[in-house]
């Protein structure tokens, strides 16, 4: 377990990310875990209860690296030929096209909403005014996917998707694989487990 | 006269919630010309130009070169007529610019080579060929609307249809796709609320009204006899 966090912090360092902050940011699953792993003490499975929240911790490291060091477009050409459906693709595409525009709504909207005095008062009328605010942004995103779909018709649209390209893979990407897989393969022979 | 490009006659479209959106309208569109589409917020001009290439269907009073607008009839009519929606982010849904203009020539049937020259192509007549490579959402509103027409001028429309095309534009933005428009020779409809725009690109103007057409003639004939101006 220690090696691979060294690798994954080695990793960070050389792609020039600020190792801390990154640390911190994989840290948010400890809570979550942690949860998990006090059930597990609970019902005695020591073992299990230590390797849960450091194998998220891990994982969510291992997400962050790969998240700040590579473009979208480029890990969805990685995932497509690694045999991820296509439609799941398509799905992470529009979600990440879109967020953007859905944040600029929310946005705009807590804006609207400061100006007016902002979701002030108790508790309770605060969180209604987000329930209502966040009902609002769902009818809006609604309308947007309508419109989406609706431009998709008007340039000929069928239902069946045609895109321009797939990634081919590289003699470098296969090297870069190799060495992705082969060294975490080699600790865990190492370790014997 | 020439034959209409596209006739409309006695359509009626009634929402799912019962807002009668088009009561009654006839119009034609002739080869060439320009025609600007005046009226209030909510007298039903986009509902209109929903009908004009099927994603929307009233009763089967819509013609488009000759052609029903009917379900057998889409791939065609939806090649003949393009539209260039109000707002620019839903009608640019690609990763890239360049995989945008490429999605309607793909929808054709051409091979992605085929596709991506039309691509270049009319990112190049609508004056934004720089812009490949780029996330639609990193471009200005003036350069999501003429990436908007590239994507419909890709699919070699005959009837070119734009939804308020000047909103979120600055006036060089304005004054660029005047220019841009005015050199496309395809017949056009244009939905505006900019009346300097439509004056200077617009041969005729029809106002809507609740639904109807309420009158036709010269933008500056309706402009002063529905008092259609902001001053
Ligand atoms: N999806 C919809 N459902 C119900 N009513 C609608 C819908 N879209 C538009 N309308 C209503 O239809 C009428 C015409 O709207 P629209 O065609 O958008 O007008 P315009 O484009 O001239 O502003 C309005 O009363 C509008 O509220
Ligand atoms: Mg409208």
């Amino acid at each position: 377990m220690a090696a691979y966090f060294f690798l994954l912090c080695g990793s960070v360092l050389l792609a020039r990310l600020p190792l801390k902050a990154i640390l911190l940011r994989a840290a948010v699953v400890l809570p979550f875990s942690a949860t998990f792993a006090c059930v597990s003490l609970l019902s005695g499975t020591t073992e299990r209860a230590i390797g849960i929240p450091v194998k998220s911790f891990l994982s969510a490291l291992g997400v962050l690296l790969v998240v700040a060091t590579t473009p979208l477009p480029q890990i969805l050409k990685a995932l497509e030929s690694l045999g991820a459906p296509r439609i799941a693709l398509l799905v992470i595409q529009f979600l990440y096209r879109y967020l953007f525009v859905i944040f600029e709504q929310a946005q705009h909207m807590r804006l609207a909403a400061k100006c007016r005095g902002g979701f002030g008062g108790g508790h309770r009328s605060k969180f209604k005014a987000a329930a209502g605010a966040l009902a609002v942004l769902f009818g809006r995103s609604y309308e947007r996917a309508e419109g989406i779909h609706q431009a998709m018709l008007a340039r000929g649209f069928d239902g069946h998707l045609r895109l321009l390209s797939t990634g081919r893979i590289r003699a470098v990407d296969v090297a870069f694989l190799t060495a992705a897989v082969a060294i975490p393969l080699a600790f865990r022979i190492g370790a014997g487990r | 006269m020439p034959d209409p490009v596209i006739q409309v006659r006695g359509l009626r479209y009634t929402y799912d919630d019962g807002t009668v959106a088009l009561n009654g309208i006839d119009f034609d569109l002739y080869p060439g010309e320009t025609v600007a589409l005046l009226g209030a917020n909510g007298s039903g001009k986009t509902t209109f130009v929903l009908h004009l290439n099927g994603l929307l269907h009233g009763s089967d009073s819509v013609i488009v070169c000759g052609l029903p607008v009917i379900a057998a009839n889409l791939p065609e009519v939806r090649r003949k007529v393009g539209v260039v929606f109000q707002d620019s982010d839903e009608q640019l849904f690609m990763p890239t610019v360049l995989e945008d203009v490429a999605f309607g020539p793909l929808n054709l049937g051409l091979s992605p080579e085929e596709a991506i020259a039309r691509a270049r192509k009319s990112l190049e007549q609508a004056g934004i060929a720089s812009a490949l490579h780029k996330s639609p959402y990193h471009l200005s509103a003036g350069e999501k609307r003429r990436v908007a027409i590239a994507g419909v001028l890709a699919m070699v429309p005959d009837i070119l249809v734009l939804d308020e095309p000047t909103t979120y534009l600055d006036p060089p933005g304005q004054r660029e796709l005047l220019a841009l428009l005015r050199q496309l020779p395809q017949a056009k409809i244009v939905v505006t609320h900019d009346m300097q725009f439509a004056r200077a690109i617009a041969s005729r103007a029809v106002f809507f009204e609740k639904g109807k057409i309420a009158a036709a003639g010269s933008v500056d004939e309706l402009v002063s006899r529905f008092h259609w101006r902001s001053e």
